[in-house]
């Protein structure tokens, strides 16, 4: 593994802002949504983002924060809030 | 569903992404110039490779014209043919929203696939492992994304394809998209927007033999040229809206012409000296007896125009065993571009169409005259203006396809 991309490690919380950012570096951000605004329990495809979406942004989380995301942990999540729970259990017990 | 072959497709949208003009009047413009697109290579280093020269589309910027969701998903290739779909059904006018749902569908042509992604997920998996390799790569590298990337931006429903001829398949995709007409699709987004100009790509099109090896941007693509020393690779090509005639009519769209003919052939492998150029040669009569034309009634030919001599003089041969040696004006305004892959025939179609319409043949850039061994009149120098009515577009993919349609000025 090269050193640009070296994972990040001791981060035991990721925020809705991480996310959001993440999102938009690996799968772009649709015209029509406000990313900015209170998204937490919006559900993903409101936002624009479809399966595809979610797994590239686990997979970006999963390199970045040397976590492993399994398609299970990631199974039925629908919105930021669930996802963000799924992570931080992850990034917890990795801790 | 049968195929009723008395309907007929005429084109009402273009939209054309080359190395010589980004959009259609733009590229007319410098095609009517007599300005090349080839240049040395910008999108890799190609310091190490035989050919640095290649036709690349200039001053594309992604961000001007792809949906930001769509970014990291598309290959280079994908984004330039969202934007030709794009420009080609705003020209039509048309809005598929009113349409039936599964009234419009799509048919493109590809040679290879998103081959820049490919290569560098490829690049990632063996370097740093399977977890840095993009979930996008599931399809950004497939030869059909282009077809899926246009149909579900647009909500094209309809029938629609992906065809895989080499540089036949401009024709081969329009040729398809005639027919799902005649099914009963009202409308067709069709045509090839390809290219790969990048390690992997070259890789696959210097296994042709095929290429280029001269330096000098104006010396290295010279179709019909008795020095041509071969091929240079480029990227781009044009979409077209086809449509039902009917309907088209009925809603009082503009129609740049007809596709009036269309017929394709296969060499079964290396013909025999002497009769490479006879599956062209019945392409070109079966396209023309598709468009009920005859041969002194057509006014010019579009060329596929390898580069390569061998290739070169079995087209040559094949247009004058059809049209009678110097018979009919031929040209090649891909000596401007680059070989587009399946991009290059569909560019020439949508040449054809603007040449029709404004009554003026481009001509081959950097051919002072057809070499020997060539019995055509070839148009050089300059620009030749012309009573135009119907075109021929002639195509040739490797391994063996031969494609030909009929292009027919609206009465």
């Amino acid at each position: 593994m090269s050193d640009a991309n070296a994972t990040v490690t001791g981060v035991t919380e990721l925020t809705v802002e991480d996310l959001t950012r993440i999102m938009r570096e690996s799968a772009g951000e649709d015209e029509s949504v406000d990313l900015s605004g209170d998204i937490l329990d919006s559900d993903f495809t409101e936002l624009g983002y479809d399966s595809l979406a979610l797994l590239e942004t686990a997979g970006r989380i999963s390199r970045d924060y040397g976590v492993e995301l399994s398609d299970d942990d990631l199974d039925g999540i629908a919105t930021p809030r669930e996802f963000l729970t799924a992570v931080n259990r992850t990034l917890t017990a990795a801790a | 569903m049968s195929v009723d072959t008395t309907v007929r497709t005429v084109v009402t949208g273009v939209g054309v992404a080359a190395p010589n003009g980004m959009g259609t009047e733009a590229y007319w413009a410098a095609t009517l110039a007599g300005r090349s697109g080839i240049a040395p290579t910008t999108r890799y280093d190609a310091s190490g490779y035989p050919l640095q020269l290649a036709g690349e589309v200039p001053d594309f910027e992604p961000e001007q014209h792809i949906p930001s969701r769509l970014i990291p998903q598309t290959d280079h290739g994908t984004r330039l043919s969202l934007y030709a779909a794009d420009e080609a059904l705003r020209d039509s006018t048309l809005d598929p929203g009113q349409l039936d749902p599964y009234g419009m569908g799509v048919a493109t042509a590809s040679s290879m696939g998103g081959f820049e992604f490919g290569q560098r997920e490829l690049q990632n998996l063996w370097s740093k492992g399977g977890r840095f390799v993009s979930a996008y790569q599931s399809f950004a590298w497939f030869y059909a994304v282009n077809t899926g990337q246009i149909s579900i931006r647009h909500g094209l429903r309809g029938s629609s394809n992906t065809v895989v001829t080499d540089a036949a398949g401009g024709l081969d995709a329009v040729g398809n998209a005639r027919r799902q007409i005649r099914k009963g699709t009202t409308a067709m987004l069709t045509g090839g927007v390809d290219g790969a100009l990048c390690p992997l790509g070259y890789a696959g099109q210097y296994s042709s033999g095929a290429l280029s090896t001269a330096g000098d941007a104006d010396r290295a693509f010279l179709p019909f040229a008795d020095d041509a020393p071969g091929q240079v690779p480029g990227e781009g090509g044009a979409f077209l809206v086809l449509e039902d005639a009917a309907s088209a009519r009925r809603r009082g769209a503009r129609s740049y012409g007809e596709i009036a003919g269309y017929a394709a052939t296969f060499d079964p492998g290396p013909l025999p000296p002497g009769q490479e150029g006879t599956g062209l040669v019945r392409a070109i009569r079966r396209a023309l007896r598709d468009a009920g034309t005859a041969a002194e009634d057509v006014d010019v030919v579009f060329a596929d125009a390898a580069g390569v001599p061998d290739l070169d003089r079995a087209e040559s041969r094949a247009l004058a065993e059809v049209f009678g040696p110097g018979g009919v004006p031929v040209t090649a305004p891909k000596s401007m571009t680059g070989r587009l892959f399946a991009g290059g025939a569909s560019l020439d179609l949508a040449t054809a169409l603007l040449a029709l319409r404004d009554g003026t043949i481009p001509h081959t850039a950097n051919v002072s005259r057809p070499g020997s061994g060539h019995p055509i009149d070839l148009v050089t120098g300059e620009p030749r203006e012309a009573d135009l009515r119907r075109a021929l577009v002639v195509a040739r993919g490797r391994g063996g396809f031969n494609a030909a349609a009929v292009v027919r000025r609206d009465a």
